[in-house]
């Protein structure tokens, strides 16, 4: 593969007069823009956009798609993030007229059938993860912490219980969680695992207390491990008056084969993102739908959408509600590919996603094992982690180790994450990989703790066939360049 | 049923769970307490074959009436725009849309790049001195907006105007309930931001001043009378503005706002019922490093060679968790690059070109709909939006509109008590001189 070493941006190939657009002639009388903008709202100075012939855009835009890498390209065991095969059903499900060019506004009659995907989208969830309803309204996981935080928090407001203002989260929780936390007016306060990578209970009982609004929760957690006292720990946040979040991350584990809502939690958010198969995007746009027990339906965001013997409509009248926390219903066109995959798979389907997500990640643990340090040794679910200790002496980083799976063609797996583990390597093959693309991948990591032995330096100065080395991100950060300028 | 995304044979199976040391896979699941173990089928819908889910998901969409198949004068937010058919192609490139985050960069230098561009253009329309890589909407972006003034000036009340979007102030409300912030809506006079009223409003306490540019009526607010108001005490400027409109107004930045939002739904991403679109955020370079989200740099390799790195995550929930300026983490990357698409597509003239085939054809429906004695309320310049009021209720005459197969426009009762049978009507490119001709006459019927 000839990729160019160095790819300009799309104002270097601008050229004046070029144009990549085709509009009609003005079919009506045009009228002198003075007449209809007093001069002091006319721009001045033109923005400068590129000026380029459609072929153009396309060679830059194939230029740039080359030079990036995709669960298409290849493996992506990036932890914590369900890098799964997207399905292209989806994509072009998504792309039907009849769910890509309507309007939020339409008339209710005219949208039934987006109305009955949202219906059925709703219930699905709310079955997957055991709760009594469910919004689409948040816009990605982040955005569903925070809704489902708004939710408690008016909740404990109703009762009366004004004091609970502090949230509570694992030390090896995703940075999002005490984010949320921040952005719903909560304090947080951090409790600790012990030495199998659970949370550590005796620590729980003495954090909880009369200002416990919720405890923040992934299960399995982000070392991969099922927090199997998760009844007794429902029961000591319960017992404090507080409530049960469930960050659904990590749901890839456990679809059909146990739901938060059963295993105690009070709100749910998806990733739809991660377990349901929509695309990251390069980063977005996600889905992060929120499920909650029939305490807290009364909070919900509006609209939710009911149906009214044989129509479907959105429903307004929730007084209680939290409000609105996205303009419109949601990311539509994301719930519609998450809709198209459940329908895909069905309930025999998704439990074997779980079951075949978990054999893989087990699979590689065990093969690994032997040639990384292993912080916790018990069966993992979706994924694992593996620590860079035994390297780090030799003088190899982890984060060497991530660049030198580069040259092999690979994502790196999550690194530095969870903080709690030393040089930490966290690994998601997700179900949709064969058994001999997980082979190749153990053989990589095989071999490059081999060279960390015998060879140190093509690891530490890894990677050698990208298209780019390193970065000077050091640089990068104290004297910003955010744009492109002539001058610069 | 067989699963086509599920590649493990019996045998694959059998040979991992032989390394594992199991005999069966329940055995991985036996840390789950038996008392949460879900025991039956999930009752949910049964899977379908990929030729029975194509009819069923056909069946759905065709039950929901599209744009293509109206005459839509309906924005109200959400537009529909000519799509260069170059944009959906490139999307398509698999590299782009099955990417994470471009947290390697030596594998993502493509993503990165794309998103220095789309900053870029955002820069270069709103007149701002830098743009971050997106967030979720045009109205979080607004409420992030607020979030970040009542940070950076530490004053807990925004002041924003009732010509902004609804569901913008709704979601506004929503979020400064979680950080204990006071919102003061700001009256509407004749159609734009009442001055006065701003000014009364205005206070030590004042953390920004946010409107919307044109605003929710279509209306041009005169932000130069706004931003020296805003400008009076600590507070920040904040404008809401529509990217396409920037073609032909003048910016945001050069009026002295502070902070530029908006969505960039206008530029190449279809309607789809409100969501996926894409929003905006543009500051000055003094707010660089209070800006929510996610900013790509740029800078060099060992060897020299040009590259991009998401860069200042200082800012970010992953690494400053509960004490992040925001905790958004997933955005809209990949309609962030289709806005790009479609904003390289148009380039410099293009986007002139498009803004003022807007500004032509609302006016020409303005005139034509007077001319059938329908009355245009507000006086006020417009870009390609503007108010009329008929003599009854507005979802009554849609009703009628749609029997000609006509989307009217949105009807400001459902936000404004004091806007019965007032109708915002949009008018993009799209629209034709027959079509507005038919509108025109129907409406001169009815009203």
């Amino acid at each position: 593969m000839n990729i160019q070493q160095d790819q300009s941006l799309i104002f270097e190939i601008s050229k004046e007069g070029r144009v990549g657009y085709s509009l009609p002639e003005l079919d009506i009388p045009e009228i002198d823009i003075n007449e209809l903008v007093p001069s002091q709202f006319q721009r001045k100075i033109d923005a400068e956009l590129p000026e380029v012939s459609e072929l153009q855009i396309v060679r830059h835009y194939t230029a740039l798609s080359r030079r990036n890498h995709g669960v298409d390209s290849g493996f992506y065991p990036l932890g914590s993030c369900t890098m799964k095969y997207n399905p292209k059903i989806n994509e072009d499900v998504a792309r039907f007229p009849g769910f890509a060019h309507i309007h939020p506004y339409q008339p209710e009659s005219t949208l039934q059938g987006a109305l009955e995907l949202m219906y059925k989208l709703q219930n699905s969830l709310a079955e997957i993860t055991g709760m009594d309803a469910v919004t689409l309204q948040p816009a990605a996981g982040a955005h569903g912490e925070w809704t489902g935080l708004m939710m408690i928090r008016a909740f404990h407001e109703a009762n009366g219980d004004t004091q609970r203002t502090k949230v509570i989260v694992p030390d090896s929780a995703h940075g999002t969680n005490p984010a949320s936390a921040t952005v719903a007016g909560f304090d947080s306060i951090t409790v600790r695992s012990n030495e199998k990578g659970l949370v550590d209970l005796e620590h729980l009982r003495e954090v909880v207390g009369e200002d416990t609004a919720a405890l923040m929760l992934t299960n399995p957690n982000t070392l991969g491990l099922f927090e199997e006292q998760i009844v007794e720990m429902a029961s000591i946040v319960h017992e404090a008056g507080g409530k049960l979040y469930y960050d659904g991350a990590n749901s890839n584990a456990i679809l059909g084969i146990t739901r938060p809502g059963d295993m105690g939690f009070d709100v749910v958010h998806l990733n739809l993102h991660k377990t349901f198969t929509t695309p990251h995007g390069g980063g977005g746009p996600g889905s992060g739908p929120v499920g909650v027990k029939e305490e807290l339906v009364p909070f919900l965001p509006k609209p939710m959408v009911v149906k009214d013997g044989n129509t479907y409509r959105f429903d307004y009248d929730i007084p209680q509600s939290i409000g609105r926390v996205k303009p419109y219903y949601g990311n539509f066109g994301i719930n519609v590919r998450a809709y198209t995959y459940i329908r895909t798979m069905g309930p025999v389907g998704l439990r074997k996603v779980s079951e075949f997500a978990v054999l893989n990640a087990n699979y590689m643990f065990r093969r690994l094992e032997p040639f990384y340090d292993a912080p916790y040794t018990q069966h993992c679910k979706h994924e694992f982690v593996l620590s860079g200790r035994r390297q780090k002496k030799l003088g190899v980083r982890t984060l060497d180790i991530a660049k030198r799976l580069l040259d092999f063609g690979y994502h790196p797996p999550t690194i530095y994450f969870p903080l709690n583990v030393e040089e930490c390597l966290m690994i998601e093959p997700t179900e949709t990989e064969s058994k001999e693309t997980l082979d190749e991948f153990i053989d990589a990591m095989i071999q490059i703790a081999k060279e960390v032995e015998e060879n140190p330096e093509i690891v530490q100065e890894a990677p050698h066939n990208t298209v780019i080395d390193r970065l000077d991100e050091t640089t990068a950060a104290r004297k910003p360049i955010l744009r492109y300028t002539t001058e610069a | 049923m067989k699963f086509r995304y599920l590649p493990m044979t019996e045998q694959d199976q059998k040979e991992m769970m032989d390394t594992i040391g199991i005999d069966h896979i329940d055995e991985l699941f036996a840390d789950i307490p038996k008392e949460v173990r879900f025991k039956e089928d999930l009752n949910i819908e049964e899977a379908l074959d990929e030729t029975r889910l194509v009819k069923e998901m056909q069946r759905l969409a065709g039950k929901n009436l599209n744009l293509k198949e109206v005459t839509s004068f309906l924005g109200a937010g959400v537009y529909e725009h000519y799509i260069p058919t170059v944009v959906n192609h490139m999307l398509l490139r698999s590299e782009f849309y099955t990417a994470y985050t471009p947290y390697q960069p030596e594998i993502s230098q493509g993503e990165l790049q794309a998103i220095f561009e789309f900053q870029t253009m955002i820069s270069e329309l709103t007149g701002m001195d830098i743009a971050n890589s997106s967030m979720y909407d045009g109205p979080t972006a607004l409420a992030e907006a607020a979030m970040m003034s009542a940070g950076h000036t530490k004053k807990k009340t925004i002041l924003v105007s009732k010509t902004v979007h609804p569901e913008s102030r709704a979601v506004l409300k929503s979020n400064a309930k979680g950080q204990n912030l006071t919102v003061v809506e700001i009256d509407e006079k004749d159609g734009v931001t009442d001055l006065d009223h701003l000014s009364e409003q205005y206070g030590d306490d004042t953390a920004c001043v946010v409107v919307q540019y044109p605003n929710f009526f279509g209306n041009i607010e005169d932000l130069s009378a706004i931003e020296s108001i805003a400008h009076k005490g600590k507070g920040l400027f904040v404008v809401s503005s529509n990217p396409l409109s920037l073609g032909l107004l003048q910016p945001p930045g050069k009026f002295g706002a502070d902070v530029v939002v908006g969505d960039v739904q206008p530029f190449g991403i279809p309607t789809q019922l409100g969501g996926p679109h894409c929003g905006y955020f543009a500051v000055t370079n003094k707010l660089m490093r209070k800006v929510p989200g996610r900013l790509v740099g740029q800078t060099k390799d060992q060897t020299g060679k040009r590259g991009f790195v998401l860069t200042l995550q200082a800012r970010e929930q992953h690494i400053r968790r509960e004490k992040a300026t925001s905790n958004i983490c997933s955005n809209q990357a990949l309609n962030a690059l289709g806005a790009s698409i479609a904003m390289s597509a148009l380039g410099k003239t293009g986007v002139k070109d498009i803004a003022n085939q807007n500004i032509q054809k609302a006016h020409y429906a303005k005139e034509e709909l007077r001319k059938h004695g329908v009355e245009v309320v507000y006086s006020a310049p417009t870009f390609n939006e503007f108010v009329i009021r008929l003599s009854r209720p507005i979802k009554e005459i849609n009703e009628e509109l749609l029997a000609k197969n006509i989307l009217g426009g949105y009807d400001l009762s459902r936000d404004y008590s004091d806007k019965e049978n007032m109708m915002l009507v949009a008018v993009t490119e799209l629209r034709t001189k027959e079509e507005i001709d038919e509108f025109a006459s129907v409406l001169g019927g009815v009203k």
